[in-house]
């Protein structure tokens, strides 16, 4: 299977003749995805756990089935563990409006890392101003990497939750998640992964990293818009109290007491996103037929491209590791002296898609003292023919400007 | 694109990136900062008025090319009008971005600030060229209750 072919299952870059390279943003969706949810329109669509015709057993089926593949996709222990919700956003703040808000207490500290999405940084702002406890964070060193010094030094006995992304959604370093989930266990503290920025491109297996909860968004990974995960270890869940109430998450209902459903119910209030995650089913099957080591050896190939070319612009600024083995498909740069917008719309007049602004991680920005990048991340469905687009686009930026720039 | 030069021409360019308006006033009437939270962009406009007149404006901060040029040239129009002239050229400039006026005789009095009739071109960079303005509209407007109190 070459890039080629898999291009032809994308309508999308059939259809429009651009260079996307704003895969961290959301991804393309393939047309197995697409007819999935076509699929399930034309011939399943009921409101699962509902009705006890056939029709609405058979929706019920397709989403539980899908719970469990999720389950199997990243290794969790039981099915009851994958809790949908509508994105990482949700997922995030589900763990700390229940976990966070029922256990920490004054004192407590929250660690994560400066390189958070805001999501998963406002949220514990929230959530520890709300209980007295105090929101630290794990800086990074000038490779932009978290060393394990500054790990040890923030991870402490006074840590209770520590949320940390996988691969940040700016600078594509690969955090050592596994050492921190290590780390903060022999120190008491529970671990949460945003694996957002990971799942589209490496194998995710809970069990391995003994995380306690992870969560990502649907999009990023080939599914359609509006479906995310949660996953929690089950017997954290289980003692968890629920995040929204209503309907399909309850056992009975009195007038002024209600008691809850079992996982996954618990944390499914009302009727759920099923088109969504039919999709995601459909997009974890086109990922394993793909399989993740010909994804990593097709991206590594565009992404080492990538680099090299982009080392090559001197009038770049590059914020990116020189560690290749810790990076992962997303590449932030700025042209010294003009502004990431001003780059993205010359960029978009050369059919060249990238994103530009502060990527929803002010905090980050600011601790490298600026305010904003230009971002291209890519995809296995970029080629090399697009890294010189890029390229090409960025040399005619620079002509424009070069004459104006610190006159 | 085809009309990527219409927006990121001579003028705007020139005024993008070494404005002569860029400063901070002496002493300053009215001050507003005005901010894009999404870009990250912000800028600090100082006005000293002789009466009703604008006798000087300046601004700092930082932000793309379109919102500095705009502010600029911005400047460069209002500097020495009545408030109510400027009150007047910012509804235009407004009404012109949102394409409800088009007429070239209304547009004159813009001056230098009609370079920007293309943007609504680039509906990203809509909120760019706007920044200022609507910034100093809430300026004048402020002033303006300020007075009635």
């Amino acid at each position: 299977m070459n890039v080629e072919d898999i291009k032809k299952d994308f309508p999308l870059l059939e259809n429009r003749e651009i260079t996307y390279l704003d895969n961290g943003a959301t991804a393309q969706k393939p047309i197995q995805v697409i007819k999935a949810i076509e699929e399930f329109y034309e011939k399943s669509n009921a409101n699962p756990h509902r009705g006890a015709y056939e029709l609405s057993i058979e929706a019920t089926e397709e989403y539980e089935s899908t719970r469990a593949k999720i389950a199997k996709f990243i290794n969790a222990k039981h099915s009851e563990e994958i809790i949908f919700s509508k994105n990482a956003t949700e997922s995030l703040n589900l763990i700390a409006y229940s976990y966070g808000m029922d256990n920490l207490k004054k004192d407590d500290e929250v660690v994560i890392s400066i390189m958070e999405h805001h999501s998963n940084l406002v949220p514990w702002q929230k959530i520890t101003k709300a209980t007295g406890s105090k929101l630290k964070y794990m800086y990074i060193n000038e490779d932009f990497e978290l060393s394990d010094e500054e790990i040890k030094n923030k991870i402490t006995d006074k840590t209770k939750i520590v949320g940390i992304t996988h691969v940040s959604n700016v600078l594509g370093t690969i955090n050592p998640v596994k050492k921190i989930i290590q780390y903060a266990h022999e120190k008491g503290a529970i671990v949460i992964v945003d694996a957002s920025q990971s799942i589209p491109h490496m194998k995710i297996d809970v069990q391995d990293l003994d995380a306690d909860f992870l969560v990502f968004s649907g999009h990023k990974m080939l599914a359609p818009l509006g479906i995310g995960v949660l996953y929690g270890k089950k017997e954290i869940l289980d003692k968890m109290t629920p995040f929204l109430m209503g309907g399909d998450m309850i056992e009975y209902v009195y007038e002024q007491e209600t008691t809850f459903a079992p996982l996954p119910n618990k944390f499914e209030a009302g009727t759920q996103n099923v088109e969504g995650v039919i999709g995601l089913g459909a997009a974890i099957d086109y990922i394993e037929n793909i399989g993740y080591n010909k994804i990593h050896d097709l991206e590594s190939e565009v992404v080492s491209y990538a680099r090299q070319e982009l080392s090559k612009l001197d009038y770049l600024t590059l914020y990116l590791t020189p560690n290749v083995q810790n990076h992962c498909s997303v590449i932030s740069f700025n042209i010294k002296g003009v502004h990431p917008h001003d780059v993205a719309s010359i960029l978009d007049s050369e059919k060249v898609c990238i994103r530009a602004g502060n990527h929803c991680a002010q905090p980050l920005l600011r601790s490298l003292g600026i305010d904003s990048t230009c971002r291209a991340s890519f995809c296995f469905y970029n080629t090399k023919e697009d890294v010189d687009n890029l390229v090409k686009a960025l040399n005619k930026t620079y002509r424009m400007f070069k004459k104006y720039i610190n006159k | 694109m085809e009309n990527l030069n219409d927006v990121y021409n001579e003028l705007i360019m020139e005024h993008s990136m070494n404005s002569y308006n860029k400063k901070k006033l002496d002493k300053c009437d009215l001050c507003k900062m005005g901010k894009n939270p999404n870009c990250g962009d912000e800028i600090e406009i100082e006005l000293k008025l002789d009466g009703n007149k604008i006798q000087d404006i300046g601004f700092t901060g930082h932000g793309c090319a379109i919102s500095q040029a705009s502010t600029s040239i911005m400047i460069d129009t209002l500097k020495g009008k009545t408030i109510e002239e400027a009150r007047e050229i910012i509804k235009t400039f407004i009404e012109m971005i949102k394409r409800e006026i088009t007429d070239e005789e209304e547009l004159k009095k813009l001056e230098d600030a009609i370079a920007f009739r293309n943007i609504s071109n680039m509906p990203a960079r809509v909120k760019c060229a706007l920044l200022a303005w609507h910034t100093i509209e809430d300026m004048l407007k402020e002033q303006n209750n300020n007075k009635q109190k």
